[in-house]
């Protein structure tokens, strides 16, 4: 089992009170920091749906350090600037927050942390207050410590705190983001999170292709291979500790397991038939893939360890995109066989295959979401767009249009999607961008390269 | 596979790159620096010195009408002017029947990436058939699908499209 680097620390009125700022706080009512929003007394919500319109304002001053320490990762002080502005960017990107800029924010002392100065802050324009501490400890660990208080109400809505090690620092900051988001909104977290994609260099028609892989705002950027044979499709296990993509190493295409820790892979299914469009099973045992074996392509399924494929489609037209519901117990996928690209589903035995887009243009790509509400997909009619439509086919929402808008990727929590952009002509750059559900909040995600085939991965433990 | 190392016999680099496709390690060796080569369709090594091997893919290019046919938007059947074209293509293969080959399948980029692979199997598995139809024995040929990777013409129009919707015939040795 995946060992999470993460230790909580437990400032909530516990014997942890020696990670918390001097002097102690005064401990707030204990259901104030779990208190889920939209319920109790009716303090500060953020609506996720009206929210993009209006974004929330929010004020995220300097985290100010216990004692001004040296780190692996940078001095305390310079670390606490940078976990405000992570934090201050997460929100932002989310669309429902607009962070104050810092010519609005007042400096914070370390014993202000646990005491807001809440009448400075309601001459601000902040609904919203989060405030933090850094610390380096004496084992070498850091702790960062994240409080989320209501302005107007002079309340404190939520607290946590982090022990990471240097390494780690930027998650302790997109926890703290994730801590803000979830309180506010009720909305599960997906800040602390990574995406593995494709990143590009070359000319269109010799274009090199690496895996890569980046937090989710682009910041830890690794590339995973090297370039030397086209890699396609990468997605995450959800153990997060190993990703599946198609390769052109060897000259088969085929799948194969990446290994995050080893840097190792392995093909998973013996064969000479190309093998493609990947996906682990939500419980990790299986991949769902598609195989192509005389013009004719369909799906399969594989022990994530290999051995014999079973076969679950057998229709005569192209059956790929196989994704599964978060349950496990159905699969969304696409086929030709009434003639274009449709979105089928079935349950994962294959059985009670039914199609469910029925508007018009040709449907592709489709991806369940992990909250099981929602599937996302292609949709080609003219352009490439990135849509949304219910598991039974109705509610059809288009979140984006481009000229190709291609391969969405849930994030974590479900109200967010990510894709790739292509652009038209002999450069065809391709670029990685995110949209949340109701299409407003449309950015680019920012890559050394250019980028394709974006997997958001799971939260991280 | 036994059968396909035993066929081979003539020691060129071109077998090298065909019998190397046949391993497939479990454990793929460790990634080399550079990037060289392996990153799309390649033919067998051309002599340097301009001279051309009866039988070799430079042969072929130069004696067949075209080595490449070409599809219709979304479409995979053989048409006249394929047919022509890999009738041609057979009756050169008949001449050197030790002769290997691979057919590439690609799509034009107005598709989704798999199942642009799923189609561009089924380009070369058309053409494939075809010229086993036509007597080129079918343990002489494999296919592999591009999908959209490989475009030979670069634009974003209806031109560009119709040229890399195709099927390209390529002598292993």
């Amino acid at each position: 089992m995946f060992r999470s680097p993460f230790a909580l620390a437990l400032l909530l009125g516990t014997a942890a009170a020696a990670q918390q700022p001097a002097p102690a706080p005064q401990s707030p009512p204990a259901a104030a920091g779990q208190q889920p929003a939209g319920q109790g007394d009716g303090g500060l919500i953020v609506d996720v749906e009206g929210g993009i319109s209006a974004p929330t304002p929010i004020a995220i001053p300097v985290m100010p350090a216990a004692a001004v320490v040296n780190t692996p990762a940078g001095s305390t002080d310079a670390l606490g600037r940078q976990l405000s502005d992570i934090i201050a960017n997460d929100l932002r990107n989310s669309g429902l927050f607009t962070p104050l800029s810092p010519g609005q924010l007042k400096s914070v002392s370390f014993p202000e942390v646990t005491q807001p100065a809440y009448d400075h802050w309601r001459g601000t324009q902040a609904q919203a207050l989060v405030q933090g501490y850094i610390r380096a400890n004496g084992d070498g660990t850091l702790t960062v410590g994240c409080y989320l208080y209501d302005v107007s109400a002079q309340r404190e809505l939520a607290r946590q705190g982090f022990v990471v090690p240097p390494a780690d620092w930027r998650r302790a900051a997109h926890k703290c983001a994730d801590t803000v988001y979830s309180r506010l909104t009720g909305e599960g977290p997906y800040f602390d999170s990574r995406v593995v994609y494709v990143a590009e260099t070359g000319p269109k028609d010799k274009r090199i292709k690496r895996l890569a892989i980046m937090d989710q705002d682009g910041a830890n950027h690794r590339f995973l291979t090297n370039g030397q044979s086209i890699v396609l499709t990468p997605r995450f296990a959800p153990n997060q500790q190993s990703i599946v993509y198609m390769s052109y190493v060897g000259r088969i295409p085929s799948i194969y397991v990446y290994d995050i820790g080893s840097g190792r892979q392995r093909l998973v299914v013996q064969n000479v038939a190309t093998t493609f469009a990947p996906r682990f099973s939500p419980d990790g045992r299986n991949i769902l893939f598609s195989m192509a074996t005389g013009g004719n392509t369909d799906l399969y399924r594989v022990s994530s360890q290999g051995g014999t494929p079973t076969r679950l489609t057998t229709s005569p037209g192209i059956d790929t995109g196989g994704s599964y519901s978060p349950d496990g117990s159905r699969i969304v996928f696409e086929s030709d066989r009434s003639g274009g690209q449709q979105i089928y589903v079935m349950n994962a035995d294959g059985s009670n295959q039914q199609r469910i887009s029925f508007g018009g243009g040709r449907y592709a790509t489709p991806v369940w979401s992990p909250r099981g509400d929602l599937i996302a997909f292609t949709k080609l009619a003219g352009n490439f767009r990135i849509g949304t439509m219910s598991p039974s086919g109705g509610g059809e929402k288009l979140l984006t249009n481009d000229w190709s808008d291609e391969g969405p990727s849930w994030s974590p929590n479900g109200r967010a999607i990510t894709f790739y952009r292509s652009g038209r002509g002999s450069s065809g750059k391709a670029t990685l961008w995110m949209v949340d559900l109701t299409g407003v909040n449309e950015r680019r995600i920012p890559t050394p390269l250019d980028g394709s085939d974006p997997a958001w991965g799971p939260l991280r433990p | 596979m036994a059968k396909l190392k035993t066929s081979l016999i003539i020691a060129t680099a071109a077998l090298a790159i065909a019998a190397c496709s046949k391993k497939r390690p479990e454990v793929l060796p460790p990634a080399p620096v550079q990037n060289t080569g392996d990153t799309g369709p390649t033919g067998p090594v051309t002599p340097t010195d301009g001279a051309i091997t009866p039988g070799s893919d430079a042969d072929f290019k130069r004696s067949v009408t075209s080595n490449t046919v070409l599809f219709g938007l979304d479409q995979y059947d053989i048409d006249p002017a394929a047919r022509t074209i890999l009738d041609n293509q057979a009756q050169w293969l008949a001449r050197y029947p030790n002769v290997r080959i691979t057919i590439e399948g690609h799509c034009d980029e107005r598709g989704t990436r798999e199942y642009n692979l799923a189609l561009g199997d089924r380009r070369a598995n058309a053409a494939k058939n075809y010229l086993a139809a036509r007597g080129v024995s079918a343990t002489r040929m494999t296919t592999i699908s591009y999908g959209s990777e490989r475009p030979v013409a670069t634009g974003s129009d209806d031109e560009a499209y119709a040229q890399n919707r195709r099927a390209v015939t390529i002598v292993l040795g």
